[in-house]
């Protein structure tokens, strides 16, 4: 799928080269974010990797063709998605320098068709996605034979998209998508089980090296106290706030029994200490039976139940931070002991 | 195999051969890079029918023979290239039958001439990178990045790679050579064999990318590889270098030179 140079206009070469630039420009920011000196060598490793499996001949049982390793796919389930698209770069600019397997001025395009789909498209939103709870062998397949057909496919439409806009070829778009399209889902296919099979035997053999392995820990203990919290008040806000103007009129399953047994929700009490706890139960409710004082405004409901979760929520966290203080202070003593 | 062998040939080729003539003239890496950069824009506008194109093989054969380049070496790259081109352009010969002009009993197509400038452009395209690649080198070529302020992680990925790759495609030969003798009359990898083949190239690829990170850092490594790719270019060599080969490829892509030179030379005679 490398295009050479003469398919393509300089305006869409150019347009290419823009915006494989993006997404390069995005990629060295992240990989710069994560601060791992460590990733560099490990990147130019992988990528001479990649070249070089690419080289193997892959036999196809019953059709005496071969196939090739998906090169994109691969490097993003084990480096991640912005250092493989950057590998990719470095694997298309040699391919493209000391091979000829695609074009300079195409590079842009080049880039674009097979390491922007391949790592952003296939690494970031397929593989992500189906490996986000859990990784198995399953779920690794699956992700690379859905995520190189897909990008294959991708890729061979960009190709027909640039080459008719370019206006280089005669052949009509559709005809040429046709031709086009069912060849490179072959390719995908076969593509997809080659990396499958590879990435199944490093999740065997060496499961900490796949990206989203690491990635799925470590995305869990990033969620911080402050966002757990930033989470649960949003969830009260919609619940006590929204769907609580959604809540039955009907009683409760209690009220429901007590109107059954003795005729009424609300049994009548007599005695003094009753009669203190109602006032002041009756001066410290705000929002009584869960609407204004004296109204029966939707307002009135809605309010009641942001107010109620909020200090649902409060009264929780308070209690998780009285613990924590307890625990903290027996373990110093258990240090100092 | 074939593909293997070619690509140790061809690597091993490149880095005898780049940046040996870089004391001739002194070119700046980056130079050599604009001038092929533009030579390649300048092919690839010119519009579909126009065989003008064909004049732009002169840069090649001047190149070409200051740099002493096998034509028949640079022949064998052009291949790959023309493949997927020459898919594309074949359809226009059948698609395009407007007659452009008819000489005896043949008629010349608009397809034809389509198709003809379409593998002209691939070739000159294809050549133009390969004598590039040839006397500059991937170090030099790397410097020349550098100068166009491409991030440092790129450059070290792309530095590193071409360091790396003989390495591992020695590595994959030696593999390959294993498992061919243990499996005689086969023409590639079996399925069954498909991932613990390239998974353990894979896992000693990442041992050894660990072995590499340690070295580096031993040796100093910050992040940057060291560049001394471009020390002896003369700078106003190198500005030369660019504004005349800049001069001549707009001449030749704004204005018929051979068409004129004919003219020229009708008259005079």
């Amino acid at each position: 799928m490398h295009m050479a140079d003469a398919l393509l206009a300089p305006a869409v070469a150019g347009a290419m080269y823009a915006c494989s630039g993006i997404a390069a420009g995005y990629s060295v920011k992240r990989v710069r974010l994560e601060h791992d000196e460590k990733k560099i060598p490990v990147m130019g490793v992988m990528g001479a990797f990649v070249f070089a499996a690419q080289m193997i001949n892959f036999t196809i049982p019953g059709t005496g063709s071969s196939g090739h390793l998906c090169g994109g796919m691969l490097l993003s389930a084990i480096l991640g998605p912005e250092a493989g698209f950057l590998t990719m770069i470095g694997v298309l600019l040699v391919q493209c320098l000391l091979f000829a397997d695609g074009g300079l001025l195409a590079l842009g395009a080049n880039v674009w068709n097979m390491a922007f789909y391949g790592c952003f498209i296939g690494g970031m939103l397929v593989f992500k996605f189906i490996t986000r709870h859990s990784i198995s062998k399953r779920k690794i397949a699956a992700a690379s034979i859905l995520g190189c057909v897909l990008t294959l496919q991708m890729g061979a439409c960009s190709v027909v998209l640039e080459t008719s806009a370019s206006g280089i070829t005669e052949l009509p778009f559709g005809v040429f998508l046709a031709a086009m399209q069912p060849i490179h889902l072959a390719i995908g296919l076969v593509e997809g089980c080659i990396t499958a099979a590879v990435l199944i035997f490093i999740y065997e053999a060496r499961p900490e090296l796949l990206w989203q392995n690491g990635e799925c820990g470590a995305d869990r203990s990033r969620l911080s106290y402050k966002g757990t919290i930033a989470v649960l008040a949003a969830a009260a806000v919609v619940i006590g706030g929204l769907l609580s103007l959604a809540a039955s009129t009907h009683p409760d399953g209690l009220e429901w029994s007590m109107e059954r047994v003795a005729g009424t929700a609300e049994l009548e009490a007599e005695g003094s200490a009753y009669a203190i706890a109602d006032a002041i139960q009756t001066a410290a409710s705000v929002l009584p039976d869960y609407a204004w004082k004296n109204s029966d405004s939707a307002t009135g409901t809605m309010v009641s139940g942001v107010f109620g979760g909020v200090v649902v929520i409060a009264f929780c966290i308070g209690i998780c931070f009285l613990l924590k203080l307890f625990r903290k202070k027996a373990k110093d003593t258990k240090f100092r002991e | 195999m074939a593909k293997l062998a070619k690509a140790v040939k061809e690597i091993h080729r490149t880095d005898h051969t780049g940046g040996i003539h870089t004391g001739k003239g002194g070119i700046h890496p980056l130079s050599r890079l604009l001038v092929v950069f533009c030579y390649i824009l300048a092919v690839v506008s010119f519009p579909k029918y126009d065989l003008r194109v064909s004049e732009m093989i002169l840069y090649l054969l001047i190149q070409c023979i200051w740099h002493e380049i096998s034509l028949k070496n640079m022949l064998k790259h052009i291949w790959p290239a023309l493949l997927f081109t020459g898919m594309v352009g074949i359809a226009n010969p059948f698609l395009d039958r407007s007659v452009c002009l008819t000489a005896g009993n043949l008629a010349v197509t608009y397809g034809m001439l389509s198709m003809v400038t379409l593998m002209e452009k691939g070739v000159f395209c294809v050549m133009a990178s390969y004598i590039l690649v040839t006397k500059t080198g991937i170090a030099q070529i790397c410097h020349a990045l550098r100068c166009l302020h491409i991030p440092e992680e790129l450059i070290t990925v792309l530095s590193l790679m071409h360091r790396y790759l003989m390495v591992l495609l020695k590595e994959v030969e030696r593999m390959q050579q294993a498992y061919r003798l243990r499996a005689p009359g086969q023409n590639g990898l079996h399925i069954k064999t498909w991932g613990s083949f390239v998974g353990l190239l894979l896992l000693r690829s990442m041992d050894r990318a660990e072995e590499v990170y340690e070295s580096m850092k031993l040796r100093g490594f910050g992040g940057q590889l060291p560049d001394h790719a471009a020390a002896n270019s003369h700078i106003g060599q190198s500005i030369l270098y660019v504004a005349v080969w800049y001069a001549a490829i707009l001449l030749f892509r704004f204005f018929p030179v051979f068409q004129i030179a004919g003219k020229l030379f009708t008259l005079l005679k």
